[in-house]
């Protein structure tokens, strides 16, 4: 399993997702936001950070690098891309995953731990987890509360496209409480909380260490 | 020739402005009375490059259309287009 850890200018949490992946077992490297291709890449990681320091909104001037235009073939080709973060609103300015994410309800940055309820095992990354598993992640965002129309927000729920739910108490205002969801295809995701910032117990919680594991099939799925 | 535009973009009305909310309370708070709303948004100004107005307009919002606003959140205008000394 090769594992692509994208970094734009901006990026700060590549290094732990690099270390996430590689614990999985993964040749995990590191791919230039400059780069054409992603050097053979089974699963691509759009890491979380403050990429062109979240000017004009987080993620809109880092879709248009040269290195999401191999991301968008690598998905279209129904292969496994993870956006945790700012890779989650990297995806939607990039319209790889529908809706936005816009500033938090309380407007401040919240940083703390959260619970997030799994919705769906149907997608290579939540492969390993149990629909209605509860799990404990981070979340660092000042931008993550998730919008959409009402007919998206109805689509995503009726297709199971939602892929987590925040249980306990919604950190941003995100609309019916998403905090990731899917595409059509299933194999693109983005989240809000940090699963690499939950990967192993030293962390306060391994929850998130399986969204690195994908079963080899999903790779080529 | 060349051209100032000025594009304005402002958040959705049915998308929740916790940044105007928090200026209406803190004109409240300084006494200001009689504020029924406030929306913040952004300007852009752009100078542009065209062969006229009308070219530099169409420029502008196929700018906006692509990159400066984001169509799921914000709505844009297009303020003026001035030419430029």
């Amino acid at each position: 399993m090769k594992i692509a850890v994208v970094r734009f200018p901006g990026s700060n949490c590549d290094a732990d997702a690099l270390a996430a992946a590689a614990a999985s077992g993964a040749d995990a490297y590191y791919v230039w936001h400059r780069s054409t291709d992603l050097a053979g890449a089974d699963f691509v990681v759009l890491p979380g950070g403050f990429s062109y320091g979240d000017y004009l909104r987080p993620g809109a001037i880092a879709r248009f690098s040269p290195v999401m235009r191999a991301v968008a073939s690598h998905a279209a080709a129904g292969r496994p891309v993870l956006g945790i973060c700012n890779g989650f609103q990297i995806l939607c300015e990039a319209q790889l995953l529908p809706g936005a994410l816009v500033r938090n309800g309380g407007l401040s940055f919240v940083c703390r731990p959260v619970r997030v309820r799994v919705e769906t095992d149907a997608t290579p990354f939540t492969a390993r987890y149990r629909v209605g598993q509860q799990l404990t992640m981070p979340v660092a965002h000042g931008d993550g509360r998730y919008v959409a129309d009402d007919a998206t927000l109805d689509r995503l729920e009726r297709e199971e496209q939602v892929v987590f739910r925040y249980v306990g108490g919604n950190p941003n205002g995100a609309m019916r409480d998403i905090a990731g969801i899917t595409n059509e295809g299933r194999n693109v995701v983005g989240l809000m909380p940090h699963p690499e910032r939950a990967s192993e117990a030293l962390l306060g919680s391994s929850d998130g260490a399986a969204m690195f594991a994908l079963a080899a099939a999903a790779a080529v799925a | 020739m060349r051209f100032r535009a000025r594009v304005r973009v402002m958040p959705r009305p049915s998308i929740l402005d916790p940044q105007g909310q928090a200026v209406a309370h803190a004109l409240g708070e300084l006494g200001f009375a009689g504020v029924a709303g406030v929306r913040v948004g952004r300007t852009v100004e752009l100078e542009l490059e065209a062969a006229s107005a009308d070219a530099a307009r169409q420029g502008a919002l196929r700018m906006c259309e692509r990159l400066l606003a984001n169509p799921v959140t914000e709505d844009f205008a297009l303020d003026a287009v001035e030419a430029q000394p």
